[in-house]
């Protein structure tokens, strides 16, 4: 094949990102109905991990304003509820820690009220609480928020469908392959059982790995209650290395 | 025998219900990739709809590209020229689905093994509905020979390479997004 093109640096070496669809949710999961009209019917095509997909958005501190990591602060007053400390380490599934990258949130009020219109549960809003946080990945990977425990709403999935509580997580990671948007869910909440979109996950395991565990050590007494939940995107593979120009074995 | 096992990666969850709060997620300069009056920038525009056909309103779409010089300014980008751009925008979709992006077309990109790709964009979609991202690569249509070469196009039925071809018009190119349906884009498992 003859490219006029002939700026390929020969052995260009390239890392591949650790494929994992068995921890994901099948994107045709028909008890959530919403994902109907909504996932490709078509099979997905393999795409190799070639210099757009190891590389990725590097979205600096510039992203966040200083209250963006503490929603309890994003107002003139304190907003309802019960105020929790949300922290842990965002790793690759190597095991190693994915530093300065940026960490979104997104969540409903204690009530189960999120501010968005296209929110009709008729639970208060609160005018000290918007539900959305930023904040970077230090060095080691630690990230960290204050806000407010989130309320379980109902929802029209299902007879009586209701969301368990639970907060919106979305990372870049260091490559457009680790961008992950996941949920994190408290544990105990007696609603697991018949929420959908949870048990979307289909292995027991991975399930678990979405849900944030009490921490005693890290509460602050008279204050806030405290969540541990380390986040893993997946991982670069061993280094491959390709054959200079011979592209026929 | 390892000391410890590397651990399991999270699994993904949908944005929905209730993505892009006001004034939170999503910030102002989000579609544009570089600013208005950069040389050569033009808009990418589509719309993003589902299986019946109908517009995806509360969905968002995130690109990734080189510059036009087929750069990236990344430390795993193991060629010894960097650039100094983002190459990210993030657009939610309006209540016609619709979505927009001002960007430049990037340049080609080395492969392994000789192999060089086309000029293209990365995509990927979230929304309501979606368990995961979905991903998918706009190419552009007066790029006959690369795109000929390209080792992932090349992959595709031929009879579906069409969808991963942005058309161009008035303002730039056009990019329609259909998740399911007659001429459902082609989408990537990556």
């Amino acid at each position: 094949m003859t490219t006029h093109e002939s700026r390929s640096p020969a052995g260009l070496i390239l890392p591949d990102y650790q494929r994992d669809e068995q921890s994901h949710p099948a994107l045709d999961t028909p008890e959530y109905r919403s994902s109907a009209l909504r996932h490709p019917k078509q099979p997905l095509q393999y795409l190799p991990h070639y210099l757009t997909e190891i590389t990725g958005p590097l979205l600096g501190q510039d992203r966040c304003g200083v209250h963006d990591h503490d929603l309890t602060v994003q107002h003139d007053g304190e907003p309802l509820g019960e105020r929790i400390i949300v922290s842990g380490r965002v790793l690759d599934s190597g095991g190693k820690p994915v530093p300065n990258t940026l960490v979104e949130i997104w969540q409903a009020n204690s009530a189960g009220r999120y501010l968005h219109q296209g929110d009709r549960h008729p639970a208060p809003l609160d005018p000290n609480f918007s539900g959305t946080g930023r904040c970077m990945t230090d060095a080691e990977g630690n990230y960290q928020f204050v806000t407010i425990k989130p309320g379980a709403y109902p929802w029209r999935n299902h007879d009586n469908a209701w969301r368990p509580a639970h907060i919106h997580f979305s990372l870049f990671g260091q490559a457009f392959t680790q961008r992950l948007i996941t949920q994190m869910y408290f544990p105990g909440d007696p609603l697991f059982h018949q929420d959908p979109i949870f048990n979307s996950v289909r292995d027991e395991r991975a399930r678990e790995r979405m849900i944030s565990r009490f921490d005693l050590d890290t509460t602050v007494p008279e204050w806030a209650l405290s969540y541990k939940w380390d986040i893993v995107l997946r991982g670069s593979q061993a280094t491959v290395f390709e054959d200079e120009e011979d592209d026929d074995e | 025998m390892s000391a410890s096992t590397p651990p399991a990666t999270t699994p993904s969850q949908t944005v929905g219900p209730f993505y892009a709060l006001p004034g939170g997620i999503l910030w102002a300069e989000g579609p544009e990739v570089v600013a208005d009056g950069t040389p050569g920038s033009f808009l990418l525009r589509g719309r993003l709809v589902d299986g019946a056909g109908d517009p995806v309103p509360d969905g968002v779409v995130e690109i990734w590209q080189a510059d036009a010089q087929g750069r990236f300014d990344h430390p795993d980008d193991p060629r010894p020229e960097s650039s100094s751009w983002q190459g990210f925008g993030r657009c939610p979709t309006d209540a016609d689905g619709g979505f927009w992006f001002r960007t430049v077309k990037p340049g080609p990109l080395p492969a392994p093994g000789g192999a060089t790709e086309a000029p293209h964009i990365n995509v990927t979609v979230l929304a309501r509905g979606m368990l995961n991202r979905v991903v998918t690569r706009v190419y552009f249509p007066d790029e006959e020979r690369a795109n000929a070469a390209d080792p992932v196009l090349s992959t595709v039925d031929p009879a579906r390479r069409g969808t991963l071809l942005a058309t161009p018009d008035d303002q730039g190119y056009r990019f329609d997004i259909r998740i399911q349906g007659d001429d459902e884009t082609v989408f990537f498992a990556i």
